[in-house]
């Protein structure tokens, strides 16, 4: 057996792969990871051509679309261009409130399956995952049916005399929210739940013993000790939410325009501008980049009393 | 004497399971009071039931004289030393011993300046930056109870604190917990399955099994006078004998030993019939002539300090003897036939 089993220094470290073990993971992560970024890099810095598609010459036309205006006609002296860091601004601010909801409503859910006796926790992930099994597309465009003006949710709210004439859900940023909050939240819920199955409840205990109420219990070491479910939880839904374009498509309207329906705008049909779109996409790849990146320092750098 | 803590009638039941049954006892100020019993026996419920994480179904609890069981855990001035220490993984030494202090409303430089006495008290001032898992077991143990204590409550509960430690650690430890509940004046009630670390440490020792308080008292008193099979069997090692007690006048019986020898011994308030007599192991004297009980020996087993020689009875029962390892001790061969001699009041009568 010996003489067929390859023997290297590093196998014999627990835990420790050999290098050469890992290249389909290289291989995996080279082409559809790094290639694909680095072909939307060389994009966005070429010039386009009518009915999509680009031109093998370098242009910094898409980035200056982007950040700079010269008018209509472009005649004008060139002034910073809002269109766009505006469609950045009002995305970044959906994520971020679609993460907070998914964070407020996936933390106790998260909480109550963890806490379940072992044998039903099963089923209770079983049953926040069942909707996930059918397309997303199928069932955004449900909810655009159950809270449009005369949909069930409003008959039934009027039904029950809550208001006395229809809410206006649909095409507004409430509506949104809610696709993406209704999209992304097992995101929110399985990371936490999986920290939170790890709690060692001793700690509550220990903290009560020590004179610590409940809501203290929570802030001081719960939340401390599960903090990384709940941050792998907000990236996975603030990511993912910010690029998002199918919620905003079927769900908004003109003013809840978002980044993905920018980017996904500028690859279809023939109106298209594929080095605007990369350019789009490259600088939200870049955001999100310095996000993680100051996240990640500030994290290593906590200062401890 | 004045009570600390008084435990009135309490019983716990976990749906049909009972965990206590009426459990009543009585630990005093300044004690260190020990419950002792195998794994399942309620001592850490009843624990627990002290420390607030669990209620009671009957009976009550107080504390100083005033009934705790309304009391959030968080509101009660007892402490806890936990099992597996239940250290907060992401704060530092420093932070844990001073945690309660900072729940109790005391200032930083003042919770600063307890919390490193406190760690000192434990040798442990050059850890204060460090993080719990970088601490070896003994330490984190140290700390657990540097926390326990920092607050200064009139009753540090421990649950099996040295269970997870080494033995060397262990018996080291044994002597710095008493140490400490001396100098503290702090009633302590140490849980424990470990009747050698009980017997080391506690001024009374509760002996639980299956829910039921057994027997308290000094460890000398369970030793030497167990009230029940349970106790005798469960502290130390001991023979146990089935005897017929032929004659019982006032607090003296007399009972006939397999092969037929009569000994007195105290009566128990048990009366005639079939009984057991528990005899210790170190109490047996080997004799070659008559003794009270003439033996078979069967195995002779070196133990370094000791020798265990297990032996059989007439009637079919093992009997085990220790004897001390000396040099001019004549040792029996198995197969050999001897006489036991009992020593004088060392063999207890036990009911069933």
């Amino acid at each position: 057996m010996a003489a067929i089993l390859p023997q290297t220094d590093t196998a014999a470290v627990p835990g420790r792969v050999p290098f050469r073990l890992l290249w389909p993971t290289w291989l995996v992560i080279g082409a559809f990871l790094l290639l694909p970024v680095l072909v939307m890099a060389v994009y966005s810095f070429l010039t386009k051509e009518f009915r999509g598609g680009v031109i093998w010459q370098f242009s910094l036309a898409a980035y200056d679309q982007f950040f700079i205006t010269r008018g209509l006609f472009g005649d004008e002296p060139a002034q910073i261009e809002w269109t766009y860091v505006t469609i950045f601004g009002r995305s970044i601010w959906q994520a971020f409130l679609a993460t907070v909801i998914c964070l407020v409503v996936g933390f106790p859910t998260a909480w109550f399956i963890a806490t379940r006796p072992e044998k039903t926790r099963g089923l209770w992930l079983f049953m926040i995952t069942i909707p996930y099994w059918v397309n997303l597309l199928i069932r955004t465009v449900s909810l655009k049916f159950l809270i449009r003006d005369n949909g069930p949710l409003n008959d039934a709210l009027i039904g029950v005399g809550l208001i006395d004439s229809p809410m206006t859900l649909i095409n507004t940023n409430g509506a949104v929210l809610l696709g993406l909050f209704y999209s992304y939240l097992p995101f929110m819920v399985l990371p936490i739940y999986a920290a939170v199955e790890r709690y060692n409840f001793t700690l509550s205990e220990a903290a009560a013993d020590l004179y610590a109420s409940r809501w203290v219990i929570l802030r001081e070491i719960v939340v401390p000790v599960v903090r990384p479910g709940i941050v792998a939880g907000c990236i996975l839904v603030f990511v993912p939410s910010l690029g998002a374009f199918l919620a905003p498509d079927l769900l908004g309207g003109a003013k809840t325009f978002m980044i993905g329906s920018l980017i996904e705008e500028q690859f279809k049909g023939t109106q298209g501008n594929w080095p605007f779109g990369s350019a789009v996409a490259m600088i939200l790849m870049s955001l999100v980049l310095v996000v993680l990146v100051f996240y990640a320092r500030a994290q290593s750098k906590r200062g401890r009393t | 004497m004045s009570k600390a803590i008084e435990i009135d009638g309490v019983s716990k039941r976990f749906g049909t399971f009972v965990a206590l049954n009426d459990v009543s006892m009585s630990i005093g100020d300044n004690e260190f009071f020990t419950l002792l019993g195998p794994s399942g026996c309620g001592k850490t419920t009843l624990l627990r039931m002290i420390a607030g994480f669990e209620g009671t179904t009957q009976g009550s609890i107080r504390l100083f004289g005033q009934d705790i069981a309304a009391l959030e855990p968080n509101l009660r001035p007892v402490n806890t030393v936990f099992q597996n220490y239940a250290l907060f993984p992401h704060m530092s030494v420093i932070d844990n011993v001073a945690f309660g202090l900072k729940m109790k409303g005391m200032d930083l430089p003042a919770r600063r300046k307890r919390a490193g006495e406190m760690l000192e008290m434990v040798h442990l001032q050059d850890f204060a930056q460090r993080m719990p898992a970088q601490l070896s077991g003994g330490q984190q143990q140290r700390v657990a109870l540097a926390r326990a204590l920092a607050p200064a409550p009139k009753v540090l509960l421990l649950d099996e604190p040295l269970s997870a430690l080494d033995l060397k650690l262990r018996q080291a430890m044994r002597v710095e917990l008493k140490t400490l509940q001396e100098t503290t004046g702090i009633t302590f009630i140490f849980v424990t399955h470990d009747q050698e670390e009980a017997l080391t440490m506690s001024d009374r020792i509760a002996v639980m099994s299956a829910g039921q308080v057994q027997q308290i008292g000094t460890a000398q008193d369970i030793y030497e006078a167990p009230v029940n099979r349970f106790v005798a069997d469960f502290i130390g090692e001991t023979n146990l004998l089935a005897v017929e007690v032929a004659a019982v006048s006032g607090d003296v019986a007399e009972v006939v030993l397999p092969g037929g020898h009569r000994l007195r011994c105290a009566a128990a308030g048990l009366g005639r019939g079939a009984q057991t007599l528990s005899i210790r192991p170190e109490r047996i004297g080997i004799v070659q002539a008559d003794g009270d009980l003439t033996v078979l020996v069967e195995r002779v087993i070196y133990l370094g300090t000791d020798l265990q020689v297990i032996t059989r009875a007439p009637g079919g029962g093992s009997l085990t003897v220790r004897m001390q390892n000396a040099a001019r001790i004549a040792v029996p061969q198995p197969g050999a036939q001897v006489g036991l001699q009992f020593e004088e009041g060392a063999a207890r009568l036990l009911a069933g």
